[in-house]
Formats: structure tokens, sequence, C-alpha cells
């Protein structure tokens, strides 16, 4: 029995009803939101203190019954993988809930508690321990989403927003129905005492949902609109921490609880995972757009690690838990910057109307070009390894996969090296005028503790993707006993 | 001497309470000063549901085993007595929502007699225990809407909706009385447990009585079919009555429909089963798919309730004791969100002077914060969105049917909730996403009417709407001692 892990998942969402109601303006409203997220960090580094990486069992975790006849309860914990998924998102919403006070979003009263609600919901997505509680908080996300992006988002926001929710709620139905379906042949829907069922039908529930969210080809096409309509900070949220809810639940849930459908439909989820990597990557090498090439990086990087989890092995299931974290923190930090460069130059971040904007401006530059290198795994980062540990473990399966996964890697240097040139190098943009300033400290603050964390990670990967390559036969009895 | 049956005048109470309001209402049209007619009137109305609820709360302690009232009349049990409170609660939020409805003066007092005694009706007719009872009681509660529909007869339309309802409501009845008296031809009975006990379960004649009151009560509780009176009564009634009936009569014809089939019919379960199922399918795929093309908000809402219906007869469809838990619990969060719904509705309609469509809902989550807010909960708790009641309902709906082994109607009925996200969230939209500069229609002008008890209503139901999410385990307890006063 503890708390932490219930106050992570309060703190947020009483800062946000506090935000509601209190009679402040909205800069007071977002400062308050601001310290409310990072004392949420805070509490996290206190939940890391506390826990103990040398066990495999859930930790942290406090349970109590919500109604018994169905065996439904709030069970909460986390396990020394899931810890760090809390960790980058507390620490990603945060830079985003302060990025979205500084650049001094409108409605302040709405949008603060929104993100906070935020907040909580996806910290409650990775530590829900039971089955409904954790749908419960997937379709919560979507809710504050589903606002933040129809108010604030740009001049297509109502068909962003429609598109966004049909996808979102088809996939979460059907998986509604398969949790329905699952929980009571089980009895119980506490998934630290649900034992695996052989149902594809099941299997195919949940996966519908965690591939639209993640997002995997051909499941997509929510993608483009919704992200290049979201704010900056909403966008960075949806690639970063929203999509990695999916694969998270492929992690936790998919694989776990259905061994035999995995094992069957192995190949169809290795070769979806291997289309959306080169298909991902391919599409950002010509998006005319900085946000396009982050967005559609973000599909191929879901590719990729839905290897690494159908790798079937600690190497590949490793380097997709390493690599989770990895790319929530550059996607986070790409579209953060992708938003800065679209205020200072007042368009939508179109290569055609910038470059140059390295010249005497050496602080942006310098971050756009470390986020960038880290992003495209350059050896000694932390990408690096993640993708390396899930190249090693999908070559298990055949080195077919492992080639196609090495050949997106190339892929990668080619498109974020084309996105680095087309907005710092080049001629100077049309659209790049001296009154286009440098990162201001505000901006710095926010961003730069993402790139600290990317450095942290690149000199220690191992705390994340813990003893690699202690051979567990199978790799995700080691996350989900 | 006539021998008279011994009359348990406490099981009577949440009826009879409601009854004495309305006739002191009566009283009150004709003694009390003009001026002073509308206090008074709200304020007995409210004290009549007031009343009946906590005597309902009594009944529902006090009633651990089910008996017969007034010579097998009427039944008093706790599935009665929780149906009565939730009445009760609806109809004492219906009176908040009322009071600062355009009226004329001079009917005012009627008003709220009519709707005092609807919810008199509704409470007796929970409660009915015989097929004379059943119809007696259906018959009390829809003339007195059919007259509350019409009622502000300076609202274009609320007459002619009124006609409507009253037609496609008298060929409701009229099913139903035909079906009852197929019902009692056939056996000879009159009261439910014994037409069960009769031995002609497979009687054509029964069955087919069978199927015309199942339809006579599908009419009220506004599923299709039989839904065809719903968008234009629901449109063209005062909106504080529109709440009422969404609520009310949802409750009050549910409730008995499972009471009758459970008790009256258990022989015939396998087809009642089936012909139920049918017409959940049905209301889920017309209710929603007609909610599509609506742009008047009461007539979204009424397709909506209508597909509400379709998922509360999955619940007795599935005819178990999950399912029979599953209704009354549904109808908790239900009946809190289409009130609040209606009573937000009619928070904007005061403000415009104007019938509430999509394209003059704009801007009004910013101009009135805490009825957008809570106009946005209610409609993801439509929507069955957590955070809301109306998660659980539609979980332990679909938990319910899964439970009878039909997996497939939790596919339609995740089919069916996939459509609605678009309409509901489409109310969400209109109210938030759109700047007011695009409201089509000049609001009438000055600062939003002040109106204290429609927002102390609408926080009653935001309060149940979102406490029934977090409270499930006291309340499934509640439906569940209720559910075991029924056979099945």
């Amino acid at each position: 029995m503890h708390w932490l892990t219930t106050i992570l998942i309060v703190l947020p969402a009483a800062g946000a009803l506090i935000v509601a109601v209190a009679p402040f303006s909205s800069y007071w409203l977002g400062s308050f939101a601001a310290l409310a997220s990072l004392i949420e960090v805070a509490v996290w580094i206190t939940a890391v203190s506390r826990f103990h990486f040398g066990s495999a069992a859930l930790q942290l975790d406090q349970h109590a019954s919500w109604f018994s006849d169905l065996g439904v309860s709030w069970h909460v914990g986390q396990y020394r993988f899931s810890v760090w998924f809390v960790g980058m998102t507390v620490v990603a919403m945060a830079a985003c809930t302060i990025y979205g006070w500084w650049v001094g979003r409108t409605r302040g009263r709405a949008y603060f508690a929104l993100m906070l609600l935020l907040t909580g919901a996806i910290v409650g997505v990775f530590t829900a321990q039971d089955l409904l509680l954790f749908y419960a908080f997937f379709e919560a996300m979507l809710i504050p989403l589903y606002v933040l992006i129809g108010v604030w988002g740009g001049s297509e926001r109502l068909r962003a927003t429609i598109t966004f929710v049909v996808y979102t709620v088809v996939g979460s139905l059907l998986m509604l129905a398969a949790i329905v379906v699952f929980g009571l042949q089980q009895g119980t829907f506490d998934m630290t005492r649900m034992s695996p069922s052989t149902s594809t039908w099941l299997f195919l529930g949940f996966v519908a949902a965690f591939a639209i969210k993640s997002p995997l080809f051909p499941l997509h096409g929510w993608l483009p609109i919704t992200y290049r309509e979201s704010p900056a900070e909403v966008s960075a949220v949806l690639s970063g921490i929203v999509g990695k809810a999916g694969l998270y639940g492929l992690l936790r849930i998919a694989i776990p609880f259905f061994p035999q459908p995995v094992h069957d439909l192995r190949v169809l989820m290795l070769a979806l995972g291997s289309v959306s990597l080169v298909y991902g990557s391919l599409l950002a090498f010509r998006a005319p757009d900085f946000r396009g090439v982050v967005m559609y990086s973000s599909l191929a990087q879901a590719g990729l690690i839905v290897l690494g989890l159908f790798a079937n092995n600690s190497l590949g299931t490793d380097g997709a838990v390493l690599q989770i974290v990895n790319h929530a923190l550059v996607s986070t930090a790409l579209f953060l910057l992708a938003g800065m460069i679209e205020r200072r130059t007042g368009t939508r971040g179109e290569f055609a109307l910038l470059g140059g904007m390295a010249r005497g401006r050496p602080a942006l530059a310098t971050l756009v070009m470390t986020v960038g290198i880290v992003s495209l795994a350059v050896p000694l980062s932390t990408t690096f390894a993640g993708e390396f540990l899930i190249l090693a473990g999908v070559f298990q399966q055949g080195w077919g996969w492992a080639v196609v996964g090495a050949v997106a890697i190339v892929l990668a240097a080619m498109y974020m090296l084309r996105a680095i040139s087309g907005v710092l190098h080049q001629d100077v943009g049309p659209a790049v005028s001296d009154s286009a300033l440098d990162l201001r400290l505000g901006e710095l603050a926010i961003v730069v503790p993402l790139v600290l964390c990317l450095l942290g990670l690149s000199a220690w990967p191992n705390l994340v993707a813990g003893r690699a390559t202690s051979s567990a036969p199978v790799g995700w009895t080691k996350y989900a006993p | 001497m006539i021998h008279k049956p011994h009359v348990d005048w406490f099981a009577l109470a949440p009826s009879l309470s409601l009854l004495g309001a309305a006739g002191l209402l009566l009283m009150v049209a004709v003694l009390v000063p003009r001026g002073a007619r509308k206090p008074v009137g709200a304020s007995l109305a409210f004290a009549g549901f007031v009343a009946s609820g906590i005597w309902a709360a009594f009944l529902d302690d006090r009633s651990p085993h089910a008996a017969a009232l007034v010579h097998d009349a009427m039944w008093r049990d706790r599935w009665g007595a929780l149906a009565q409170v939730i009445l009760a609660g609806s109809g004492a939020v219906a009176v908040l929502v009322s009071y600062r409805e355009r009226m004329r003066d001079e009917h005012v007092a009627e008003y709220y007699a009519l709707l005092s005694a609807a919810g008199a009706g509704m409470a007796f007719f929970v409660q009915a225990s015989n097929l004379m009872t059943l119809f007696l009681g259906l018959e009390w509660f829809s003339i007195s809407l059919y007259v509350l529909t019409a009622i502000d007869i300076d609202l274009i339309g609320s007459l002619e909706a009124g006609l409507k309802y009253l037609v496609v409501g008298a060929v409701g009845s009229a099913t139903l009385l035909f079906g009852s008296g197929l019902v009692y031809g056939i056996t000879g009975q009159l009261s439910f447990d014994r037409i069960a006990t009769a031995g002609h379960a497979h009687d054509a004649m029964l069955v087919v009585g069978l199927a015309m009151v199942i339809a006579g009560l599908a009419f009220k509780s506004s599923a299709a079919p039989f839904h065809m009176w719903t968008p234009d009564a629901y449109q063209g009634a005062p909106t504080p009555v529109t709440a009422f009936m969404a609520s009310g009569t949802k409750i009050a014809a549910l409730v008995v429909t499972y009471r009758v089939l459970a008790t009256a019919f258990p022989h015939d379960e396998h087809l009642w089963r089936w012909a139920v199922a049918a017409i959940a399918c049905l209301s889920l795929a017309w209710g929603n798919i007609g909610a599509l093309v609506q742009r008047n908000v009461k007539r979204i809402l009424a397709y909506s309730s209508v597909s509400h219906a379709g998922f509360m007869l999955i619940a007795v469809a599935a005819a178990n004791q999950l399912g029979a838990r599953a209704l009354l619990y549904y109808l908790i969060p239900y009946s809190a969100m289409s009130l609040g719904a209606f009573a937000v509705v009619a928070a904007r309609e005061r403000e415009l002077q104007a019938p509430v469509t999509l394209r003059n809902l704009a801007g009004f989550g910013w101009e009135r914060p805490f009825l957008g807010v809570s106009m946005w909960v209610f409609m993801l708790g439509m929507l069955g969105f957590p955070l809301t009641g109306g998660f659980i309902g539609k979980f332990y709906v679909f938990a319910a049917a899964y439970r009878h082994g039909w997996w497939w109607l939790i596919v339609v009925g995740v089919v069916a909730t996939m459509i609605s996200a678009y309409y509901y969230l489409g109310i969400v939209r209109a109210m938030y996403f759109r700047d007011t500069a695009e409201l089509q229609l000049a609001p009438a002008g000055g600062s939003p009417p002040y109106d204290p008890l429609l927002t102390a209503g609408v926080a009653v139901a935001l309060a149940v709407t979102v406490g029934s999410f977090f409270a499930v385990q006291p309340l499934i307890d509640v439906a569940r001692s209720a559910a075991n006063a029924l056979p099945l």
C-alpha cells in the first residue's frame, strides 16, 4: 500500500480543479499550473528514489475495491519500466505546460486546467493495473485533447478534431468490447491477477486501439491533420506521450495476455511495424514543413518500437522500452522547437520560407542540431542504444527485419539532416527576418532540461534499459509478471 | 357491507404525497392571488416531490421482502421503491428548472399541479402488479403529460406537439390495453404472478398479447420503431416538460417493462428476450442515425433518448440479475444527464428567446462557464465517457449482455456509441470551438438572466452524473437489493 502513485494521478487533477475555479488572471493561473507541473516532477523524483530497481514486482501500488460484483478496483502501481514512462510524461507535460504559459495562451483558465487534467490522465494510463481503470484513463486522455485541439488549434481545427476523434473513439470502443469480454471471462479486471487468453479476436480488439493511438500503418490517417492543426505543445504531447500510451498498451496488455495470438500474428505485426518504419521515413523525407518531418518520424519510430516489442525477446523489449522514453523526449523537444520557429517566423514551418536561421541564432541552432542529431540515432546517443537493442532483438526473429530496421536508420539520417539544413542552413528564407530573434531565456529553460535528460540517458542508457543482456527466455515475462 | 381490502397507506405514500400536492395546487390556482401563485405553486410541487422521494426512500429501507398491496393490485418492493426515489429526484429537479420558464400567470398553478399529478402517476405505475393498475397508471401519467406538452399555447409548435403526442400515445395505450385483454382472455388472470402460473405460456394468443404489451410499453420508453412521437413532442413541449418527460417517462416505462416481463411472462423468456433485443438494436440504430442529421438541440437529445432506450433495453434483454442491476444503475446517471442537458438548453432558450440549434449555441461555453462545463459533462456522460456514470452504466449493460452470452449485443452497442460520438461531441464543438461572432442571431441583450434555481438544478444533475461514477459500489448495492425483488 503506497500513496505515491495515487498522488501522481490526483495531484494534477486537483490542480486542474483549482485552476478551473480560482479567481485569478490567466497569467497567475498559468504560473500556478507551471508550478503544479513542476511539483509533479518532484513527486516523481521522490517515487524514483523509493523505487527498488532490483525487483521486477509491482511497486508503490495501491489497491481499493471500486465495485466488487464485477471485480473492478482502483489498482495503481508502477513496474520498473513504467516508472520511466511516468517520468517522461511528467517531464514532457511540465515542459509543454510551461511553454503554453510562456506563449500566453488565450482563455488561460480552460487551457491550463485541461493541460493539468491531461497530465493526470496520462499518468493514470501508465500506472493503472485494473483493465477498466486503464480504459477510463485511456478515454479520459481524449477529452482534454479534443478541446485543446478544437479551441487553440489552427484554421482547420474542426476537421482535425473530427478526424482525431473518429479514429480514436473507434479504436478505443473496440477495446472496450474486448475488455468487457476478457474481464468477465476472467472474473476480475485486475491485470495482476488475470491469466493469458488464446482469443485472437480479443487480441485484435486491443491491438486496434493501440495501433491507432501509436499510430501504426495503415491506421495513421488522423496523424497529418491532427499534428499540423494542433498547437505546437499539444502536438508535442500527442506525439511524445499520448502515442506512447498505445505502445505501452501493447507492452503491458496485448503481448503478455495473448501469447498465442502474438505468436500467430507476429509476422503481421512485424510487417506493420516495418511498413510504418519505412513508409513513415519516406513521408518524413518529402514533408514540406518541419512539423511534417517530426510527425512522420514519430510514425516511423512507432514502427521501430513495434519491431522491438514483437521481437519476442528480452533484447527487443529492452530496446523498445528505452526507445519509447527516448522518443518521448526527442519528439517533445522537436515539436516545441518547431513551435518556437513557427512563432518567430510567422509561418507554419514550411521549408520554402525558412532557412539560414543558424546565422546569429546560436542557441536555436545548437538545440535544433543537438536534438536532431540525437533523434537520428548517432552513435553514443541514447537513441542509438535503443535502436541497436531493437535491431539486435529483431535480428533473432529473422535477419530480414533487422535489415529493414537498419535501412530505416539511414533514412532517418536523411530526413533529419534535410530538416536541419532546411531550417538552419542554406540561404536565408523569405520569412526569416532580423526580428526573428534567438531563443529567449524562457524558451531555453523549457527545452534545455529535455536535452539534458537526453544527454544523461546517452551517458547511461542502462538506467532505463535495465540489465539488457540478462537473457530471460521471453522478454515480457520480465516486465509483466 | 362491502368488504374493504386492507390498505397499506405507507406503501402508497410516495404516490399519495404527490397526488395531495396536485390537489392543493389546484386550489392554489383559484385561491392564491395571481402574483403569489408562481412561488407558492413551485414550492408546493417541490415539497411534493421531496416528500415523495423521502417516503420512497423509507419504503425502500422498510421493504426487504416484497408484499402485495390492496388486494394484489400493487406491489410493495424495493424495485418499485428505488424507481420512485429516482422519479422523485427527477421531478424535483424539473420543478427547479421550470421556475423561470416563460409561462402565462393564470396557468402556472395548473402547470405544477399537472407536473405533480404526472409524478404521482409514475410512482403509482412502477408499483403496479396487475394489468388493470398497469393501464391505469400508464394513462394517469400520460394524460398529464399530454396536457403539459401543449400547455404553453404561446409557444409555436407546442399545441401541435401535444396533439401528436396524444394521438400516438393513444395508439400506444390502446395497443397495451388490447394486449392486456388478450392476456386476460387466455389466462383469466389479471395479476402478474398469477398470469405466470396460469400455464398458457405457449398459447399463440398469449404470445400475441405479450407482443402487444411490449409494444405498448415501448411507446412510452420511446424505443424504435415506436418512437415516432418523441422528436416532435420533445421539440414542441416547453423545455422543462421535455426534461421531465425524457427522464421520468423513461424510468417508469423501462422499470415496468422489466417488471411485467419478469413476473408475468417468465415462461416466455426465450421469446421476449429476442423481441426486446430486436427493439434495442432498432432503437440504437434509429436513434443514433437520426440524431446525426439534426440541427435543433432538443431534437438531437430526443433521438439520443431513443438510443438510450436501446441501451437500457439491452439490459432488459439480458434478463438476468446483472441486467436488472444494470438497468437500475443506468437510470440514475441517465435521468440526471438528460434533465441537466435539457435544463441547459432551457437556459440558452431563455437567453435567446429562440429555439436552440447547434448554430446558436456558438460561444455558449465561454459565456456561461458553469452551464457550458455541465453540458460538456452531460454530453460525455451520454457518450459513455469516464468520469461520468454513463460510462459505468454502459459497461454494466455490456457486461449483462455478455453474461447471457450475447456478445453480439455488445458489438451493436459499441457501434452505436461510435456513431453517437459525432453528435454528442458536435454539441461540445458548437459550444466551445466556434466564436460568438459566428452566432447567426443576436442574443436578447444585456447580461444573461440570473436563474439560481435552474443553476441549482443543473448542479444537482452534475453532482449525480459525476458522483455515480465514483460511488458505484453503494449504488450497485441498492440496485442489487432492488433487483432481488424480481424473480429473474
